[in-house]
């Protein structure tokens, strides 16, 4: 039995705004896949919770009229994966995000649970905010937007007052328009681990000639990371091999990872590289690596 | 705290009082009995508690049992019908996919849920999709060909 005092089930958006308003102590729950786990390990004594997975209106991954894509927060990763915008769109993102636990987990767990939850290693996360995502915070008398790299205030924080829900995420067109994209999840195992590093590449490359690159990396600092000197190094130039090297020896300045069980810093610096290597010459090589 | 749910297991409807902090594994096991719903690891790990939500399969044991309110949840001991096993129970016992058995259970939800879409799989699918579920005795060969010998029929 777990330690959950009070579970509510939210009927609507309105009403776990309301409900959330009304009870300072509660947490939002959505799929429960991290939390139920940290409460099974005593870290939330007397939890009172309110699930949101009931809410239809935030399981919907829209195409807006503008290209804009708007996902639910209540999306599974399963759905995200599946979906026929996604995969049409911004098929890297699904990707992405399949890399996440295993199927089980993947048919229940949310993106707006990954999200909120800030671990450092969230695996869609990097790709996001490749895209720019912006996310949407609401409560029961403000709505406000911010990018996802304001999100992250460290590991496990992130912005999201008490009363807020977060209830969607929006990709601009002008953020996956012409871009191919590329996720690489380092782990020690390839199901059901948490990744050594993520790294999510996205790239604008026309007739050989980089015109936009978004490189971000998970696990690579406190809170997910754009590779900015790397990004800004890569505008103009051609995709050749040697490019690469020059902006994956970059990305070095812009990370700072550390040592912990899963690996050491110089092996995290050692994947930085490698994979931004691997995801550009995947997506952009015009050389053919000679 | 105790809400009252009302669902269907294994074709029958329920209606249960649970507590708000109690999980569908302990439910399936402590109110109805289900002991094919195996607790392996307790943090969605293993797969050893894999049961079908709406014909979708989760690990029960990081499941809410109020989760299970107005939902179809079904579980081993709902797939053979009398003494006729479902295909992928006697692909298993073809296939000598069982050495211990904790894992068949929660392998066998999986596998029949996989095999109900009715889509062929590669065996790299094959394997992503069973890639939740441990087994620590057969090496997982025999349980991938019994999988695989379901799909293909």
């Amino acid at each position: 039995m777990l330690d959950i005092c009070e579970y509510y089930e939210a009927e609507s958006l309105n009403d776990a705004k309301r409900k959330l308003a009304s009870s300072p102590s509660a947490n939002i729950i959505a799929g429960g896949t991290d939390l139920i786990i940290r409460i099974r390990d005593g870290a939330m004594a007397n939890a009172s919770l309110i699930g949101i997975g009931r809410i239809e209106e935030l399981k919907e991954i829209s195409l807006c009229k503008n290209g804009d894509i708007h996902i639910g927060s209540m999306v599974t990763f399963r759905e995200l994966e599946q979906n026929c915008t996604i995969k049409e769109r911004v098929p890297y993102l699904g990707e992405a995000g399949g890399t996440m636990g295993g199927p089980q987990i993947r048919n229940v767990a949310t993106i707006g649970g990954n999200l909120c939850n800030g671990a450092v290693s969230a695996d869609a996360v990097a790709m996001l905010c490749c895209l720019n995502a912006v996310l949407v915070l609401e409560s029961v008398n403000s709505t406000r937007s911010m990018l996802i790299q304001d999100f992250y205030l460290g590991p496990g924080q992130v912005d999201l007052m008490a009363d807020e829900i977060l209830t969607g995420i929006t990709i601009r067109e002008q953020d996956y328009l012409g871009y191919q994209g590329r996720y690489i999840k380092a782990s020690q195992r390839k199901a059901m681990d948490i990744a050594t590093l993520g790294c999510a590449v996205s790239v604008n490359c026309q007739e050989g000639t980089i015109r936009d690159l978004r490189i971000a990396c998970t696990v690579a600092a406190p809170t997910p990371v754009r590779c900015s000197s790397a990004e800004k190094l890569a505008v103009g130039l051609k995709a050749t091999s040697d490019n690469i090297m020059k902006i994956r020896d970059a990305a070095l300045g812009d990370v700072t990872p550390r040592d912990s069980w899963r690996g050491s810093k110089a092996y995290r610096k050692q994947l930085v590289m490698i994979n931004i290597q691997r995801a550009l010459e995947s997506l952009v090589l015009t050389d053919g690596g000679e | 705290m105790s809400l009252r749910i009302h669902f269907s297991v294994n074709g029958t409807h329920k209606e249960l009082l649970v507590e708000s902090g109690e999980t569908l594994l302990e439910m399936l096991r402590g109110r109805l009995g289900l002991t094919g719903v195996k607790r392996g690891c307790s943090v969605g790990e293993c797969g050893a508690c894999t049961v079908l939500v709406d014909g979708l399969n989760v690990d029960s044991c990081i499941y809410l049992a109020a989760w299970a309110d107005g939902r179809e949840i079904r579980t081993l001991e709902g797939l053979a019908d009398g003494d006729d096993l479902n295909p992928v129970q006697q692909a298993f016992v073809d296939h000598g996919a069982v050495q211990c058995g904790f894992c068949t259970p929660g392998l066998v939800m999986t596998a029949t849920a996989m095999a109900e879409k009715g889509i062929k799989l590669t065996r790299d699918e094959v394997r992503r999709e069973l890639s939740g579920h441990l087994c620590r005795c057969t090496g997982y060969q025999n349980i991938m060909t019994a999988v695989e010998a379901v799909l293909e029929d």
